[in-house]
């Protein structure tokens, strides 16, 4: 992992201390909530329905057992003894007392982390495939771009003040983990036709209100050139997107008004005149990034482990959770193992502290220290000797955190909704609880195979419903939660936005609804088929039809 | 409206001299009326294309920030001062406040018209690193690497 030298360390604790006086000032009187607004944005702190809400960021998704102990630690003193994991690797903490936060920010410095450009108008922090380093299909490892990518736009002077918030993913397969087709910047790693490695670089993707899948506006992009080429475009932007509307601020309508040729052509022509000027970080730099995530000491290992694969022949349970929860790596002889966030009946993405702890204490011992937050809410423990997963999966359980659901119909991405946000028009997560408990029968939901459902509670589409092969949306209705079901989204590689299915249904059909298409499904499907690939197959009409029919 | 200059790293309180300005629109239209002009006033939204004929002459141009929330000046200012090489004073209007200056001030502005001047001269140094090479001569951290790992 990366760790900090005197330069990094120095600017986050300076950051911190500027954060401190602004809050002094604010708690004084000296700045009113609204001179005061700006400024705890820039340091991840939102004011929402109950409380403050602070959102730490987790860069491209990668934390220590340390780093994870320190949140379990936030939590229980500052907080009421839990954490959630957002859809953007970050955690939010619910409930901080203003008066804390500069101290909560201090610890969190201790261990090198913070909550620099988790909100506002600027360059968030980046994202990434969560199996960095581990998983057996990458190209090569995401993690030491993504921190290339922290440090540049750490406070960027020119793009501190852009049209509209800003966000940048990574994959590192095409297997695409990072939902790359709809960000802002969209980074594909591959390999050109000489082996050199490099990036895709895709622009103007993006939910919200206005849906779109992003455009290629480069098919290759040498890895020394990334920070140029991204100021190029972060350039374009910053001079040409519309400032007049909050709500067509985002770089997807520039792009989409200029045409995606065209905006191609914008950025080459600004890129030709800066790719020279320096902004490149030197090879040598690269190289020192690169060593921070050497591979750790892996064991020469046979490839199947006789003991676990005696173990799963007598544990059904287990059986399933490594059939569901793991998936293959790199090196021989080890899995990567998904912990799953979505317990039957749970809140998505929620963690108390003694989870966090016991996820510490698990990594540490048995996956290199290593942790990763995903953006589908769940953590992975990205490097586990298969002889080990059998005491891997017993101590999740023991914290609860063994529920065998990944890419399953109850593994939903959900955002806080009306029970925290502000924005909100309606609540996400008792749908989400409501949904997952319909289908509380792992077996069945592991033979109804990869299906994901997204809710949102308002357009701003922070739970991605755009993108889910199932995905709802919640609209008020003269003071009435209402739902409206999108179908046939895509968030992976092959990205697609949903349609609208029909009328809104209300909180109590609403579930009703879901169990119809997923009964429908069954019913359609050929062997092996998804649902999304059923879908995709026989169309839209077929599934309105088994939603709507008069029961 | 009172005035910080940038003198050797330093915040200072400036005399406010009188300029003549004009707007980019009126001098291109016409230049021999504003023969005496020595500010050029340059929108948020213009193009710099071809501004290069234009400057020459002038002892300030004036960027604006409508709001403080509007960035664009950022950028135009660092096109003034990397890309057409211009070396006179870039002066910032508008919604100015003291957590900006710092940024500004990377960019190559080096004039603030400001409600409050009594602004700490630590609105200069809130970081004592950059990561990113920007119009100021500060090296990047990155590069700082290189010669610590050279010197050792």
């Amino acid at each position: 992992m990366y760790r900090y030298d005197e330069f990094d360390a120095t600017l986050v604790k300076e950051r911190v201390d500027q954060f401190r006086n602004q809050v002094e000032r604010r708690l004084s009187g000296a700045l009113t909530e609204e001179q005061f607004k700006p400024l705890r944005l820039m340091n991840g702190l939102y004011l929402q329905l109950h409380a403050y809400m602070l959102r730490v960021a987790i860069p491209y998704g990668s934390l220590s057992s340390k780093q994870m102990r320190k949140l379990a630690h936030i939590a229980r003193n500052y907080d009421k003894g839990y954490g959630h994991f957002t859809t953007r690797q970050n955690l939010q903490f619910n409930w901080p007392a203003l008066v804390d936060v500069p101290d909560i920010l201090d610890e969190l410095a201790e261990v090198e982390m913070h909550a620099i450009q988790t909100s506002g108008n600027c360059i968030r922090n980046v994202t990434s495939d969560q199996y960095g380093g581990a998983a057996a299909d990458e190209v090569a490892d995401p993690r030491p771009y993504g921190e290339m990518i922290r440090q540049w736009s750490t406070f960027h002077p020119e793009f501190s003040f852009l049209p509209r918030k800003f966000k940048i993913a990574i994959t590192a397969s095409d297997n695409d983990r990072a939902a790359v087709r709809v960000h802002d910047i969209g980074l594909r790693l591959h390999k050109n036709d000489v082996g050199k490695v490099g990036f895709e670089v895709i622009v103007g993707g993006g939910l919200g209100r206005t849906p779109y899948v992003g455009h290629t506006i480069r098919s290759f992009l040498p890895e020394e050139n990334l920070l140029s080429y991204l100021e190029a475009v972060l350039r374009v932007y910053n001079l040409s997107g519309r400032r007049d509307n909050k709500y067509k601020a985002r770089i997807k309508i520039l792009l989409n008004a200029e045409g995606p040729e065209e905006f191609a052509r914008l950025v080459e022509a600004e890129w030709a005149q800066i790719k020279d000027n320096g902004i490149d970080l030197l090879r040598a730099e690269i190289s020192r990034i690169q060593n921070y995530f050497a591979p750790p000491p892996f064991e020469k290992l046979a490839v199947e482990s006789v003991e676990m694969n005696e173990q799963r022949a007598v544990d059904g349970d287990f059986d399933r959770w490594l059939r569901v929860n793991t998936v293959a790596h790199k090196i021989s002889g080890y899995a990567i193992v998904n912990v799953s966030l979505k317990a039957i009946g749970g809140i998505p993405g929620d963690i108390t502290d003694a989870q966090m702890e016991a996820v510490a204490d698990i990594a540490e011992r048995y996956s290199h220290d290593e942790i990763r937050a995903t953006h589908e809410q769940n953590l992975v423990l990205p490097h586990v000797k298969k002889g080990d997963l059998y005491i891997v999966y017993k101590r999740l359980k023991a914290a609860c955190l063994d529920t065998a659901n990944i890419g399953l119909v109850s593994d939903i991405i959900a955002c806080p909704g009306l029970d925290y946000c502000a924005l909100a028009n309606t609540r996400s997560i008792p749908i989400a609880q409501r949904i997952s408990e319909r289908f509380a029968n792992l077996g069945l939901q592991e033979e109804l195979g990869e299906l994901k459902i997204k809710i949102s509670g308002c357009i701003n589409a922070c739970g991605h419903h755009h993108v889910g092969h199932i995905g709802i949306l919640g609209v008020d209705k003269k003071g009435e939660e209402f739902y409206q079901v999108t179908l046939g989204g895509s968030g992976g590689a092959d990205a697609s936005i949903g349609e609208i299915a029909g009328r809104g249904l209300s909180s109590n059909e609403v579930v009703d609804a879901v169990e119809k298409l997923v009964a429908f499904y069954r019913h359609a499907k050929i062997p092996n088929e998804r649902f999304l690939d059923t879908y995709r197959r026989i169309g839209a009409e077929p599934f309105k039809e088994a939603l709507y029919a008069a029961a | 409206m009172p005035l910080l200059k940038l003198n050797d790293d330093r915040l200072l309180p400036a005399f406010d001299e009188p300029l003549q300005e004009v707007s980019l629109d009126d001098w291109r239209a016409n230049p021999q009326a504003h023969a005496s002009a020595t500010a050029l006033v340059v929108s948020n939204d213009a193009s710099l294309d071809d501004i290069e004929k234009d400057i020459d002459g002038f002892a300030s141009i004036i960027l604006n920030f409508p709001s403080f929330t509007d960035g664009r000046a950022y950028s135009q200012a660092r096109l003034l001062r990397e890309r057409i090489g211009y070396t006179g004073e870039i002066r910032a209007r508008g919604d100015v406040l003291t957590d900006q200056i710092f940024f500004m001030s990377r960019c190559g502005i080096d004039a603030f018209e400001m409600d409050d001047i009594l602004v700490m001269q630590d609105a200069l140094r809130v970081f004592s690193f950059a990561y990113q090479v920007a119009a100021d001569a500060v090296d990047p951290v990155w590069q700082r690497r290189g010669q610590c790992a050279a010197a050792a």
